[in-house]
Formats: structure tokens, sequence, C-alpha cells
């Protein structure tokens, strides 16, 4: 079977963010005041085969945990959906 | 003395490491990136550039080339290791070192002289050093914000981890004097035995007068004097002797 996971990557809360930082000031020049707060992440697609949706899950995790996020200072969640098309 | 400087994709200051690590009369070899055996070497060096383009995050990608493995096998044996910008970021994502790399708060790239205050001289990297010895030497990068938790941080510091700091001319740590906000204004770290080095600051640019500094020899005489059995092990800070403070 083959799937689609959507793997997004966060700063944990207790770090600050540089760039999400630099955007906001970028955007209070350009006059939108109200915005408070701008973190910056990462959006991640993974597409795989596996042989059901709970190994599939199992590797993503793994994926995620090992390479896509790094736990010292991000957080990472994921959706995942069968995808159509031809396995392998 | 056989040094060995780990090419990976995107190196670029592997053959600044090479000259400066050649004139002190040391059999200085390239390892490439998809070697696995590190036998024979006394010291291996990860050097700055972009390895894989920074691409996910600085050395996340690095950190999974084959020669790694070895690079960790090495370092738990007691190998020195010392890992310069990326190479630093390579050893915080691999493990070797705690921690990790943010984006430098002020928005830039800094390329700039700094100032390093030598917190711990009983390390393989810096036991020809007095403590508090101020060096000079310049930065060069995006993502050398040194990040570790607070419990981490106190543990570092606790056992004379911390080998370099950011200083101000008068030898103090400032927040002015801290080029990318750094916690506790960290630019160099080793681990409990003190045999892996990280650090920012590119220490192969200050070998030669030439090129505006020699200070970053004291790094390299230093790992050379410990490797020649110069310096008393007993001198050194080494692992389970405990809080230095």
């Amino acid at each position: 079977m083959r799937f689609k996971a959507q793997v997004r990557v966060t700063l944990k809360e207790s770090i600050l963010d540089p760039q999400g930082s630099a955007v906001k000031r970028a955007l209070h020049a350009m006059n939108h005041d109200n915005v408070l707060d701008v973190r910056i992440g990462k959006h991640i697609e993974l597409v795989l085969t596996a042989d059901g949706p709970e190994s599939a899950r199992r590797q993503v995790q793994e994926i995620a945990d090992r390479l896509l996020a790094n736990p010292v200072i991000e957080n990472f969640s994921f959706d995942l959906a069968e995808a159509g098309g031809e396995a392998g | 003395m056989r040094v060995g400087v780990v090419v990976f994709p995107g190196s670029n200051c592997d053959a600044d490491c090479y000259r400066a690590i050649e004139s002190f009369g040391a059999d200085v070899k390239y390892i490439w990136y998809q070697d696995r055996s590190l036998d024979g070497y006394d010291l291996v060096v990860l050097p700055g550039g972009f390895s894989y383009g920074d691409y996910l995050r600085a050395g996340a990608i690095a950190r999974f080339a084959p020669i790694m493995d070895g690079v960790v096998e090495f370092a738990e044996a007691g190998g020195l290791v010392l890992g310069i910008c990326n190479g630093f970021q390579i050893l915080l994502e691999c493990g070797l070192l705690p921690g990790a790399m943010l984006p430098n708060v002020v928005p830039r790239f800094r390329c700039d002289g700094v100032r390093l205050r030598v917190e711990n001289a009983h390390t393989p990297f810096t036991c020809l050093c007095h403590p508090g010895q101020v060096l000079s030497m310049p930065i060069a990068h995006a993502w050398g914000n040194y990040y570790a938790d607070e419990a981490t941080l106190v543990e570092l510091e606790r056992r004379g981890q911390v080998v370099f700091r950011y200083v101000n001319e008068e030898g103090v740590p400032t927040p002015e004097a801290n080029p990318n906000g750094s916690c506790h204004s960290i630019a160099g770290i080793t681990t409990r035995r003190g045999n892996v080095l990280g650090m920012m600051p590119h220490l192969e640019r200050a070998c030669e007068a030439l090129l505006g500094g020699t200070d970053g020899r004291w790094v390299f005489a230093s790992a050379f004097e410990f490797l020649s059995g110069g310096v008393e092990l007993g001198r050194l800070h080494l692992a389970g002797d405990g809080p230095r403070h």
C-alpha cells in the first residue's frame, strides 16, 4: 500500500525563534501591527509504501524522530493517509 | 602524528585545516565521507563549511554519512575529535556533544573577529593555554546560536565542559560580545572525557600571521602536545573526576 505522510516540525515553545522574530518585525514595518507572534517551522511530505497504516505510522515516527526533527529544539506531528497511484 | 580531515560534500574549510595542521609537521590526510575506517589516526577534524548545503538543519544529513559511524567509534574509544563550525554542528547532531544550534539572534550571517576566553585549560585541546587566556579568531556562521536546556547547561558548567566563551576586550562575557546569542556565551564545549571538542570559531584561519593572527595554533599545539605525551594525564580533567567547582 502507498501512503502519504505530512510532517510538521515546529520549534519547541521554550525556544526563541530568530527567523520568526525577523519576519514579525518585517510585518510590523508593513503596518501589520496586530501580528503578535510569528513562529517558523517546516512542512515535509513523504510518500512511502508499507504493509498497512500501522507499519507506515511506526516508520514515519522513526524517520521524524531520527532525522526530520531535532528533539533538543523541535517537536513534530504528522498526518498519514493512504495515497492513490501505483505502489513502488 | 597522523591527522585526518574529513571531507563531506559541501565542506569548504578542509583545505584550510589541512594547511594549518601541515604547518605543525603532522602527517595529514583527507578522509572521504564515504570511507568507514579511522584506524591509525591520532586526531580527526570535522572542518567547517556547508555539508549537504545545510539542508534540513546544519549538520543533520552529514551526521548519517558513512564515515560518522567511524567517528563515533573513534571518539568513544578515546580518540581526539575536533569539530569546527559545521563540524561542531555535526557533532551536536550526532549526539557526541549535547545541545543544538539555532540561527543567530542577530538576523544575519556573522563574519567577524571574536575573542574567546579559555574556560578550561585541562583539556587535550587547551593544555598549553593558561586558564582565562583570551584568544582572537574569526567566526563565519549563520547557525551558531548554541542552545541546551537549563539542566544540560548546569551540567556542562559544573563539569568544566565549557572550554571557550565569547568575551569582550576586558575578557568579560557580555551580551554585546556574544555574536550569535549562544546560551552562556558558549563558543566551544567538550565531552566529559575532554577528547571531543566542538567550537564555532575558525581556529584554522588563525594559524598564520599573514592571515591576521596565530591564536588558533594554541589549540592544535595543545592537541599535539597531548598526543605526544608531553602533558601529564593527571593534570587533565577527564571523565569521572567529579565537579570542578
